[in-house]
Parts: structure tokens; C-alpha cells; sequence
């Protein structure tokens, strides 16, 4: 067996390990292997989308080299193979939300996927005239779109919880709220993807639970910097995405109480789903198979799960310790460039995350001009067109963080900030 | 500059057209005008025309707007560009004559930038005319045009 796929294999990390060397971890992720523009990758927009390390880049390989079949109903020796490995996979990730029951983990392609699913199974089917679904300001369009969409098409109405103007929720507001109807639905993200918030969801959560509402829980910037629980964060469903965690791209993950998975409609209909089909009527499969219609992404679930291993062994405290460095260290370097403005709360209580603006220069000129010193950011509205109106901005710049990211390449963005301000002065 | 694949982007011209825009204003009794928007980073740009006595000839183009620098430098010198030719010649303009004139080489996205422009001035001129727009205008279909 290659050393490559095993976590024995991560002699990065040792599992007493407090704090993350960042510096060993960065060596089992090959994209760094290269320059960017004749200059070091500094790669700092693992928010929109993280690396991917060897290990969980082998673990797929492997799966499709020795155990590649469709899953279910084979009896033959390989579809026993990629069946036990995909339902290994689900109780992997069960594990790392810490869930209650693996049939309540339900693989589908990402956060925005998992989000869907609940808001059209679920909200589609209880939500009507009278009733509040309750987002934030500061959602990813993500959890925000469907909840529009879904309550417009049911008559229900939609209410936003607004920033204070440190980029915080401000949930002042809320015993107004059950006055102007019947709160069905309270749905917010746990990490902000645009400004790095830690939400403090607890309040809203047991509030939530008060009016009889559901809380659905973004947790897509949240599970790849820190712990999840999903029985002490006491939500009904969480959403996470696996290319954000060091996972492949096309997977996530949605779970749900089974009490609430049980009683809702499907999402998808078609093959492998079903309980039996007739010509007049179908019946539904059990969980998690209702909500798994089609050939389920058996590779990728076998790579989110070495992914939730590599995690794991780095260790999502170290991780989030780390991040937390990080952005103490880039706010204060970033405050040495004349003109910038940076948005959003204090370093600890955000995850790797810095948003900010150069004075007189749009995002993209700044991103353009930093790609050339080998620097990738995120320059745009990033999916929260409703916070950067909050803001007052039409786009922003975003500088993320990961496991992998080292002070360096925080000094190389700040170099190549003020050269962007030398072109433009 | 010593990069000079900044260079090449971010040449000297761009900038000077991007602090000192050209035709940076507000026609009140325009004759023909429209508003664009690139949705996918944020570029605004409005743009006002007034026609000669001969209601077809291009007198005057203004725009008014906030975006990149290559969003608002292409207006700014499509501004120049476009004045005393016919309103019809210039609601067909290839999009290749702009694109010498910035004179950079440009991503797909960056693209967008640099058209934000010209398709807002060609759909306010067809707008003014009352002829279609072309189908697929400049290709450009994420753009936002009224």
C-alpha cells in the first residue's frame, strides 16, 4: 500500500500535535510545486475553493484502480467494494459532524445542493401565506436565493437580519419578528464567506426552536476551519461543501434530523431512490437512499472522507488557531498600505478570511495587477451581493486562509499591494 | 513599471484615459441613452448621445459610471472615438476597432470590461432608431443592458 493514503502515512502532523506546521503540510499539496508569473504561488483564496493534498488526491486513484463499480444491488466482489467504500465514506462523515445516525448524511454535489434540497423538500411543502423565513445579511446567495425563491412561489415572506456596522449580526431585532408572522424557517451560515464573521448561531438557533421554526445552518466556510457538532450546535439541517475542505469539487454533504428527512418529499426522483415503482405509483426508498436519486459521486465521497482524515489529523483546533494568526498578522500588515480600507470584525472573532478595499482602485484592477506577482485573491461581490450593498461597495477584495498558508505569502501580498498603488498613483 | 506583462496591460494610455476620462458627464436632453452593467464584478456605466440637425450624425457622447479601470478607460476612449460618425455605422461597429484602440491583451473576463461600453452605446442606439437589437449582442450576454 502506497504510504501516500494512509494517514500513517502524514508524518507532517503527529497526533498530539497543538499547533499546525504549516510549513510541512504545504509540502503534501502539489500545486505549490509551481511559480506563478516567475514568482511564488501565493495562493489566497482557499475561501472560494481549497487545495488538494496528495493523500486525498491518492485515495481516489486507488478507489478507481481496485474498487471501481456502481454501487448497490451489484453482487458481484467490485460493486460490494464500492459500495462498502461509499457507505464508509457517509459514516466518515458522519463521525466528523459528530450526527447522530449515518442515514441521516446525504452526499449530494455542494452546499448550494444540500441547501436546495431543503429549502424545495422541505420549505415547498410547509411554507404558505402568513409565514416568515428568516435569513441574514450576511448569507452566501446560496442560502439566500432559494429561501427568495421558495417563499415567493408559497406566498410565505422573507426577513433579513441586519449587520451591525462592525459586520456583526445585530439580532436586536428579533422579538419583532414573530408580531409579523409565523416564523417557519431561520436559516444562517456559520462562518461568513465575504468578511470571515463567526456567527454566535446559538441565540438564533434556541430562538428558532422557540417559534417552532427550523434552523438550517450554512456551514460550507465553517467546516474546513473548525470543529463541527451538529448535536451541540443543536441545528435541524447543516450543509457543508467537500472542495472548501481539502475534498474533490462535485460533492457535499447535507444533513438532517431523521425525523425531518423521514417525513419530507424527495428532492430528485429517478433510479435508486425509490421504494418500488408501479405504473400508477411510486413509493420512496429508505434514508438516505430518498434523497440519492441517480449514480451517486462514489469517488468523490471516497475523496471527502480522506479529506475529513486529512483534517482531522492536522486537527480543526490547530487549524482554526492558525487562521486566527493569520489574520491578526494580515490585518496588521495590511494596515501598513496606505488608502486600504478593511472590513469586518476583530481577528479572533473571524476565521481566515480579510476583505478589503484600496482607495480609487476597483477590486479587479487590484487582483489583475497582484496575479502578476504571483498573488491570487478574489476580487468581486463573492456570491453576497445583499452584504456588499450593505457595505456600500459594489465589490471587494478577499485574501482566505488555509492549513497551508504561511505568513510569507501574506508579506508577498502586501508587496504587491503597493505596487498595484504604484501603476495607480 | 518594470513588469512588462504589467506593462502591456496596464499601459500608460489605459491609466490616463481610466484619472482623466474623456467625455465624463451627463447629457440631460439626450436623444438616445442607456445604463449597462456588468454584473459579475460590479462596472456601471450610462451612456448619453446627441445627435447633429440631421438627427443621424453623433454630436456629443457622455458617460457616467464607476467600474475597473479597463471598463471605464474603454468608454472613455469609445467617446472619443465615435464623435461625428453616423449613429447606424456605429450601432454595427465591429467590436475589433475598440479592441485596437485599447490596444492590451485581454482575458475572457476582462473582456467583459472593456465591451461594458460599446454594447450600452450600441443598445442606446438602437434603442433611439427603433431598430432591433442583433441577436447575441457583441456576445456578451451576462452583461445587464436597459
Amino acid at each position: 500500500m502506497s504510504p501516500a493514503v494512509t494517514m500513517a502515512g502524514m508524518a507532517s502532523v503527529s497526533p498530539a500535535a497543538q499547533k499546525l506546521d504549516a510549513r510541512a503540510l504545504r509540502r503534501d499539496f502539489p500545486i505549490f510545486e509551481q511559480e506563478m508569473h516567475g514568482k511564488p504561488l501565493a495562493f489566497l483564496d482557499s475561501a472560494a475553493s481549497s487545495q488538494k493534498p496528495r493523500q486525498m488526491l491518492a485515495a481516489m486513484d486507488r478507489f478507481y484502480e481496485t474498487s471501481y463499480a456502481n454501487v448497490h444491488r451489484g453482487v458481484y466482489e467490485l460493486a460490494e467494494r464500492a459500495t462498502e467504500a461509499l457507505e464508509r465514506s457517509r459514516e466518515r462523515m458522519r463521525a466528523f459532524l459528530n450526527a447522530p445516525q449515518a442515514r441521516e448524511v446525504i452526499f449530494v454535489r455542494n452546499a448550494t445542493e444540500g441547501l436546495n434540497l431543503v429549502a424545495y423538500a422541505w420549505g415547498l411543502w410547509n411554507l404558505g401565506p402568513g409565514d416568515l423565513v428568516v435569513v441574514t445579511e450576511l448569507e452566501h446567495h446560496s442560502n439566500f436565493v432559494p429561501w427568495q425563491f421558495v417563499a415567493g412561489k408559497r406566498g410565505a415572506e422573507l426577513r433579513l437580519l441586519p449587520l451591525d456596522e462592525h459586520g456583526e449580526l445585530d439580532l436586536s431585532g428579533l422579538d419583532r419578528l414573530p408580531r409579523e408572522g409565523a416564523v417557519k424557517v431561520v436559516a444562517a451560515n456559520l462562518v461568513s464567506n465575504a468578511l470571515g464573521t463567526i456567527n454566535p448561531i446559538e441565540r438564533l438557533v434556541a430562538w428558532a426552536h422557540e417559534q417552532g421554526a427550523i434552523f438550517v445552518c450554512d456551514a460550507a466556510q465553517a467546516a474546513p476551519h473548525m470543529k463541527l457538532d451538529v448535536q451541540a450546535l443543536d441545528v435541524d439541517f447543516l450543509a457543508l461543501s467537500g472542495h472548501k475542505m481539502c475534498g474533490p469539487s462535485g460533492i457535499g454533504v447535507l444533513w438532517g434530523r431523521a425525523e425531518l428527512l423521514q417525513a419530507m418529499e424527495p428532492f430528485l426522483t429517478g433510479g435508486h431512490m425509490i421504494g418500488s415503482v408501479r405504473a400508477d405509483r411510486t413509493t420512496w426508498g429508505q434514508l438516505p437512499h430518498k434523497f440519492e436519486a441517480g449514480t451517486a459521486p462514489m469517488a468523490e465521497a471516497v475523496g471527502l472522507a480522506a479529506a475529513a482524515d486529512y483534517v482531522d489529523a492536522a486537527g480543526l483546533d490547530a487549524i482554526e488557531a492558525h487562521e486566527h494568526e493569520l489574520a491578526a498578522y494580515a490585518l496588521g500588515r495590511l494596515a501598513e498600505v496606505p488608502g486600504i480600507r478593511l472590513y469586518g470584525p476583530p481577528a479572533e472573532r473571524r476565521a481566515g478570511i480579510v476583505s478589503f478595499n484600496l482607495e480609487g482602485i476597483h477590486p479587479h484592477d487590484v487582483a489583475q495587477i497582484l496575479d502578476l506577482q504571483g498573488v491570487a485573491i478574489r476580487a468581486g461581490h463573492h456570491c453576497c451581493q445583499p452584504l456588499m450593498e450593505r457595505l456600500g461597495v459594489a465589490a471587494t477584495n478577499r485574501a482566505s486562509f488555509y492549513l497551508y498558508t504561511i505568513p510569507e505569502e501574506i508579506d508577498q501580498l502586501v508587496e504587491g499591494l503597493h505596487a498595484v498603488r504604484k501603476v495607480f498613483s | 513599471m518594470s513588469d512588462p506583462a504589467l506593462e502591456s496591460l496596464y499601459r500608460e494610455v489605459i491609466l490616463d484615459h481610466y484619472k482623466n476620462p474623456r467625455g465624463h458627464g451627463v447629457l440631460e436632453d439626450a436623444d438616445a441613452s442607456a445604463e449597462g452593467q456588468n454584473p459579475l464584478c460590479g462596472d456601471e456605466v450610462s451612456i448619453y448621445v446627441a445627435f447633429g440637425s440631421d438627427g443621424e450624425t453623433i454630436e456629443e457622447v457622455k458617460f457616467s459610471g464607476r467600474g475597473c479601470a479597463i471598463s471605464q478607460a474603454a468608454t472613455s476612449m469609445l467617446t472619443e472615438m465615435v464623435g461625428g460618425r453616423s449613429a447606424s455605422e456605429v450601432a454595427q461597429m465591429d467590436k475589433q476597432e475598440l479592441l485596437e484602440t485599447i490596444g492590451i491583451p485581454l482575458t475572457p473576463v476582462r473582456l467583459k470590461c472593456a465591451m461594458l461600453g460599446l454594447t450600452t452605446l450600441k443598445v442606446a442606439l438602437h434603442k433611439a432608431k427603433g431598430t432591433p437589437l442583433p441577436e447575441g449582442l457583441a456576445d456578451l450576454d451576462e452583461l445587464e443592458l436597459t
